[in-house]
C-alpha cells in the first residue's frame, strides 16, 4: 500500500511546485525563442555516432537502412525572380522507393527549400529552420533574411559535421534585398550564387541550364528553362526520374507552377523540333 | 584544390587567392571569398576542406575584432597569427580538428613592416617573405624564389603575382580562372585588378 501511495504521490501536480526550478520558472515565464539562445545540440547515445550510422548503412549492415540518394534539383536568379525545378524520384541503390517525393520543401510562404541527399536529413533540418525562421520573426518583428536563414542552416548542419549528415540544399526566397539564392551542404559548405544545380543529375541539368541560361528570360522562359532541364536530368540519371516540379519565387513569395510527369515531358519534347542552337 | 599566395615588399603584402568553389567534379562558382579581413590591417586568406575555411577563419575574425573593441587598440599581425595557430593547434588536438591552411597578410603600424604568416592545416607557423598553399606552390615557390626581393615595390609586386598566375594559366591541368588580388598596405586593405 505504501508503495503504491509513494508512486502516485510523486506524480501529482502538487510536487511540480516544491521543485525550485519550476517555480523560478513560472516567474520569469518560459521564452520559447530562449530555448535556442545558446545553441545545443543531441547526438546519439553512442560512444561514436559515425560508426554506428556505418554499421546501420553499410552494404554489409545486416538489417540496411538505405539512404535516399541521387537527385536533380536547379535553382537560378533571373529578370523576374528565381526559378526553382525538381525532379521527384527517391532511390535506395538500385531501387525506386517513389517516384512522387516533394523535393521542394516548403519552409514557410516566402522561403524555400530544395532537397537532395538524404531526404530525412534535409526534411528533417528545413523543418527546424523553419521554426527557428518563424521565433526570428516573432521576436523581431520583421521577417529573416535569406542569408541569415541560410547561415542557420549552415550553422546547424556543421555541428554535427563528420558525423554522417547528408545534404545539399539551396535555400531561396526574396527579401528587402530582393531576391536570393543560397547553396548550403553538410560539409558547412554556404554559397551565395546566381545559378545552382544540386544532386547524381546536377551534371546533365547544368549542361542544359548553363547553355539556355539569360538573365533576361522572361519568366514562361524561365519556367520552361528549368523543366526542361530537369527533363534532360532524368532521361540521362538512372536515380533522378518521377515528375518535374516547378516553383516560381517573386517578391509576394512563391507560387507552385505545376507537376510535370516526365514520361508525358518526354514525348511532348520529341513532338517538338529542336530549334535553332543558339 | 585552391591555391593561395602572398608576397611581400617593401611597405606591403599582396596576396591572391582562386575564387573558383568546387563541389567533387562540378565548378560551383566563380567569385567566391576566400578572405577574411581580421581588422583594418589584417587579412587571412584561407583553404581547404570545404566549409571548415569559412568556419574557423570566420571564427578568428571575431575574436580579433571583439579584441579590438574591448581593448580600444588592434592585435599586429604577429599577434593574430600566434592566436590563430595556438586555435588551430588546440582544435587538432580535439576530436574534431579544422583541416585548413591557411595566409596572414598584415601591416604592422607600430613598426611600419608588412608581415606575412603560413600557417597549415598541422598548425605549424613561419614567418615568410612570400608562401604559397595548394598544388599553385609546387609551381610557383621556385619562380618566387628567383625573382622576390625585400624592397619590391607594389607595381613590381603586382608584376610578381601576374608572373605567378601566368604560370599556373600555362602549366596546371586544372582550369585556373580568375585571381582575386587584395594588397595589405599602412592605409588598410583594397582589392586590386591583375
Amino acid at each position: 500500500m505504501d508503495t503504491l501511495v509513494s508512486k502516485y504521490a510523486n506524480s501529482s501536480s502538487a510536487a511540480s511546485f516544491d521543485n525550485e526550478e519550476h517555480i523560478g520558472d513560472s516567474l520569469t515565464g518560459w521564452d520559447a525563442a530562449n530555448q535556442f539562445a545558446i545553441p545545443a545540440f543531441d547526438i546519439p547515445m553512442v560512444g561514436n555516432p559515425v560508426d554506428f550510422l556505418r554499421a546501420h548503412t553499410d552494404a554489409s549492415a545486416e538489417n540496411r537502412i538505405r539512404i535516399q540518394h541521387g537527385t536533380t534539383t536547379l535553382a537560378f536568379k533571373f529578370q523576374g525572380g528565381i526559378v526553382v525545378a525538381v525532379d521527384s524520384r527517391a532511390s535506395g541503390g538500385s531501387y525506386i522507393a517513389s517516384q512522387t517525393v516533394k523535393k521542394v520543401i516548403e519552409i514557410n510562404p516566402y522561403l524555400l527549400g530544395t532537397m537532395a541527399g538524404g531526404a530525412a536529413d534535409c526534411q528533417y533540418w528545413e523543418r527546424e529552420l523553419g521554426r527557428r525562421c518563424r521565433l526570428y520573426e516573432l521576436r523581431n518583428k520583421e521577417r529573416i533574411s535569406v542569408a541569415a536563414a541560410s547561415k542557420i542552416l549552415s550553422n546547424m548542419v556543421y555541428d554535427y559535421k563528420g558525423m554522417g549528415l547528408s545534404m545539399g540544399t539551396m535555400i531561396t526566397g526574396w527579401d528587402k534585398t530582393g531576391p536570393q539564392l543560397f547553396y548550403v551542404d553538410s560539409d558547412g559548405t554556404r554559397m551565395r550564387g546566381e545559378r545552382f544545380s544540386v544532386g547524381s543529375g546536377s551534371t546533365f541539368a547544368y549542361g542544359v541550364l548553363d547553355s539556355g541560361y539569360d538573365y533576361n528570360l522572361s519568366i514562361p522562359d524561365a519556367l520552361e528553362l528549368g523543366r526542361r532541364a530537369i527533363y534532360h536530368a532524368t532521361h540521362r540519371d538512372a536515380y533522378s526520374g518521377g515528375s518535374v516540379n516547378v516553383f516560381h519565387v517573386k517578391q509576394t513569395g512563391w507560387e507552385f507552377k505545376g507537376n510535370f510527369d516526365v514520361g508525358e515531358l518526354h514525348w511532348e519534347y520529341q513532338a517538338q523540333p529542336k530549334g535553332p542552337i543558339v | 584544390m585552391d591555391t593561395l599566395f602572398g608576397i611581400t615588399g617593401k611597405d606591403f603584402v599582396i596576396t591572391a587567392y582562386d575564387s573558383k568553389a568546387v563541389a567533387s567534379i562540378t565548378l560551383m562558382k566563380i567569385g567566391e571569398d576566400k578572405s577574411r579581413e581580421l581588422n583594418p590591417h589584417t587579412l587571412m586568406l584561407f583553404s581547404g576542406e570545404p566549409g571548415d575555411g569559412v568556419h574557423f577563419s570566420e571564427y578568428i575574425e571575431r575574436n580579433i575584432k571583439l579584441y579590438g573593441i574591448r581593448n580600444g587598440f588592434e592585435l599586429s599581425p604577429r599577434a593574430v597569427s600566434s592566436f590563430a595557430r595556438r586555435e588551430l593547434a588546440d582544435s587538432l588536438r580535439s576530436r574534431k580538428p579544422y583541416s585548413v591552411n591557411l595566409l596572414i597578410a598584415g601591416y604592422d603600424v607600430k613598426t611600419n613592416k608588412p608581415a606575412l604568416y603560413w600557417l597549415d592545416h598541422l598548425a605549424s607557423l613561419a614567418d615568410v617573405p612570400f608562401a604559397a598553399h595548394g598544388y599553385g606552390a609546387y609551381y610557383c615557390l621556385s619562380l618566387l624564389d628567383r625573382y622576390h626581393r625585400e624592397d619590391i615595390s607594389e607595381e613590381e609586386g603586382i608584376k610578381l603575382m601576374q608572373k605567378c598566375i601566368a604560370e599556373l594559366r600555362s602549366r596546371m591541368i586544372l582550369n585556373m580562372p580568375d585571381f582575386v588580388a587584395k594588397i595589405v598596405n599602412k592605409d588598410g586593405i583594397r582589392l586590386v585588378q591583375l
